[in-house]
């Protein structure tokens, strides 16, 4: 393996406090991840149906070192766990992607939804209450209209910082399937949300209808090959969204053409590689997430064992091919029966779009810089992350001698999985979820 | 010679399980006598030449396919892209199998394996079921691939059943025609009701499907749906197989239990709603296989006991239901 620089450009510490539930159920597991187009709040959504919003702190200039830590902003459950009479089936509350809405007043929105339903939630803070009622006392009870004497005036009194979330829609009822993904379109009017067969377009202030935009259900559901697995809005034409399939393809599809957008303007598909082809080919290749990149003109995918750069005007290859983790091709049949193969790995851009992210195992994640062609492996856990410590490449033995700090396949850790990170727009702070666990890392220029 | 058709756990690392697409021949053959002393016939030999190493593996990721599409989440829904990938995958050692002429040779040594001994109603699904995809297979020159067809939102009940299900379900099968193999959907997850398979020439798989998805929808009535399942393939069991001993009596199909259903407005309990909400159960060979091969296993869901407890109960709720 040819050598390549330690570090990428920026090194990254992590923060005084690693940020997890102190008690640790299964309903605490992360399941996702985002900042907002800010930066300035992270929201993280677990398999308990809560939503978690996290604020940076502001700087000051009388403890710089504290600069840009992000503290718990306001916490509440978006989902419930439901249940499907019909199908006599529970509907899993887990949150499965958050998406936020630009800012556009002092309240902050955000999109959550779990397999079946997407709310939006309104964020703002109270600081200020109305004080002196005349019906009511201050705790609230109700005065006997007798004892009233005289009429005042309620004054506006400030009070204690109070963050509340009210859940201002509901958009229900609309999916069959589970729905996987969720994107806010750059119109800001509009969103798409996106079930195994089906994405649905929606008015952000019309809950009771939706609009099915592309349908890949077949006639016959024996026919049934192949499934949606993301799909995402372009970030800045509002009539072009794409999205993903378990056979490892992409599709572009413009709105302006029809209104039903089952064919594709575009097919992004590699060809396989015949000399590497196995039972488990077309698993593998499945596409587990896609994200347009913030100028708009490519496009990542993240398949089990590669993520793939796309020039959105090539359909033919990626334009790029990173390999994550190649040395688990030949531990595929095993992946397959401990059901790991299935797992599904976010990738993400950073701010300018130089560098790509994405998760393995063993709590390792991965870093691409796209023009110095250098990647990284880090961990993400407790004994590695002493407080503003750089954090220490990491590196998987694939065969031979093992040396000193590599750590061999066999040794993974398989249920130890980063399959949700983000990274801030503009600077360099990343935020990767381990189980129930959140770290937050930000490189510190000193 | 005799003859017994064992699945051989493979003793060959995971790690080198499957090399890079090339096809290894197949190796010698290796025999094993069996108590009984019957004779065996040329084509199970064959079969047993087979198990060369790369089919052992093929084999092996086989079961497992089937075996992971098999277990039922009960409680919620199942991830309906890994349904897809993993009956992609079944699909795929499928057609590889056929081509290999090894799906018609491992269908016909069960059959004789079957036919030399007495063997247990597991064995018996196989060889009715394999009989019949061959037949089938010989017909239409590809086989046509299983769907990822869900059956039903298995109440814990009907799956522990499904072994004990499995026989009677099996001995369904013999009474469809051979024309119309693929309009069946295995019970042998104790469910699907199977009035669709005494008809024969019934191949609408629409229909039939959203005549099974009608019955899946409707949870409060599974029990019944179930009994009725059992009580169809008792009555072709006993047809079949006279010295098995059938468990339930078998009262024809009830139309009191036709119009129970009748309101249900079908249109609604569409394949997908089932699908979603259902294990995935393809109509063909390969499902039936499982049951051959995972009888040869521990068998991680079921329990005979509570299955025939279960089977006493439903027999009480069938006759209060169907007033016989």
């Amino acid at each position: 393996m040819k050598c390549f620089s330690r570090y990428l450009p920026y090194i990254f510490r992590p923060p005084t406090t690693i940020l997890s539930s102190t008690c640790h159920t299964e309903a605490d597991i992360i399941s996702t991840v985002e900042f907002n187009p800010s930066g300035e709040l992270l929201a993280t959504g677990d398999k308990g149906g809560r939503v978690v919003v996290f604020q940076r702190e502001q700087e000051t200039k009388s403890e710089p070192q504290r600069r840009g830590e992000y503290n718990v902003y306001s916490t509440f459950q978006s989902h419930d766990p439901e249940f499907d009479y019909l199908k006599s089936l529970e509907i899993e509350e887990k949150i499965n992607k958050i998406r936020w809405l630009p800012q556009q007043n002092a309240a902050y929105f955000l999109l959550s939804t779990n397999d079946k339903t997407v709310k939006l939630w309104k964020i703002s803070e109270r600081d200020r209450r109305p004080e002196g009622y005349n019906l009511k006392d201050e705790d609230g009870r109700i005065r006997d209209p007798s004892t009233i004497t005289s009429l005042r005036v309620p004054v506006l009194q400030n009070t204690d910082l109070m963050v509340e979330a009210t859940a201002r829609r509901v958009f229900s009822n609309a999916h069959t399937y589970h729905i996987n993904s969720i994107s806010v379109n750059s119109d800001l009017q509009t969103y798409i949300s996106t079930d195994d067969l089906r994405v649905n377009l929606w008015n952000l202030e019309i809950t009771d209808q939706s609009f099915n935009i592309v349908d890949i259900k077949p006639c016959n559901m024996e026919d049934l090959t192949e499934v949606i697995t993301a799909a995402e809005f372009h970030p800045q034409q509002c009539n072009t969204l794409a999205y993903s399939s378990s056979r490892g393809s992409v599709r572009l599809c413009d709105m302006r053409k029809q209104a039903l957008c089952d064919t594709h303007c575009k097919f992004f598909e590699e060809p396989e590689d015949p000399s590497t082809r196995s039972f488990f080919s077309e698993i593998i290749s499945s596409i587990s997430d896609i994200k347009f990149s913030h100028s708009g003109r490519f496009l990542m995918t993240r398949d089990y064992l590669t993520v793939k750069v796309w020039d959105l005007n090539m359909e033919t290859r990626p334009v790029q091919t990173y390999q994550v983790h190649d040395y688990l091709r030949g531990k595929l049949c095993s992946l397959y029966e401990n059901d790991c193969i299935f797992d599904k790995f976010e990738c993400v851009w950073n701010g300018s779009d130089s560098v790509i992210m994405t998760g393995s195992y063993n709590n390792f994640f991965r870093m691409f810089d796209r023009n110095t062609k250098k990647d990284v492996t880090l961990e993400a856990s407790r004994e590695n992350s002493k407080p503003r410590a750089i954090l220490k490449p990491r590196k998987v033995c694939v065969g031979g001698k093992r040396r000193k700090d590599e750590v061999t396949v066999d040794s993974l850790d398989f249920s130890k999985k980063i399959l949700h990170s983000a990274w801030h727009p503009q600077e360099n702070i990343i935020a990767v979820a381990a189980s129930n666990n959140l770290y937050i890392f930000q490189d510190k220029v000193t | 010679m005799r003859y017994s058709y064992q699945r051989r756990t493979c003793a060959i690392p995971r790690a080198k399980m499957f090399p890079k697409g090339t096809k290894r021949k197949f190796s010698d053959s290796r025999e094993e006598p069996v108590a009984g002393g019957e004779d065996v016939n040329q084509s199970s030999l064959a079969a047993v030449r087979m198990l060369s190493s790369y089919s052992l593996q093929r084999q092996s990721l086989l079961d497992m396919s089937l075996i992971k599409l098999q277990l039922c989440h009960m409680l919620v829904e199942p991830n309906l892209c890994r349904s897809v990938l993993i009956a992609n995958t079944v699909r795929q050692i499928q057609e590889e199998m056929t081509q290999d002429g090894t799906w018609q040779i491992m269908t016909q040594a069960l059959s004789a394996a079957n036919a030399a001994a007495q063997c247990s109603a597991d064995r018996l699904v196989a060889t009715e079921v394999l009989c019949r995809q061959t037949e089938a297979a010989q017909g239409e020159q590809v086989p046509k691939p299983f769907p990822v067809v869900g059956s039903e939102g298995c109440p814990a009940k009907e799956v522990l059943e499904e072994e004990a299900a499995a026989a009677e379900v099996g001995m369904t099968m013999s009474t469809v025609s051979p024309q119309a193999p693929t309009s069946y959907l295995p019970g042998t997850f104790g469910m699907d009701p199977c009035w669709e398979e005494e008809e024969t020439g019934e191949d609408d798989d629409d229909e039939e499907e959203e005549e099974d998805s009608e019955e899946c929808g409707s949870g409060s009535e599974g029990e019944e749906r179930e009994r009725d399942s059992l009580v169809e393939d008792t009555r072709t069991a006993e047809q079949v197989f006279g010295t098995f001993e059938i468990k339930n009596p078998a009262p024809s199909p009830d139309p009191a239990l036709e119009e129970l259903f009748s309101d249900v407005d079908a249109s609604y309990y569409d394949l997908d709603t089932v699908l979603t909400g259902m294990q995935s159960v393809p109509k063909m060979g390969p499902y039936d296989l499982l049951e051959s091969l995972s009888s040869h296993g521990p068998s991680p869901l079921s329990s005979s006991t509570s299955c025939r407890s279960d089977l006493n109960e439903l027999d009480h709720i069938m006759e209060i239901i169907v007033g016989s």
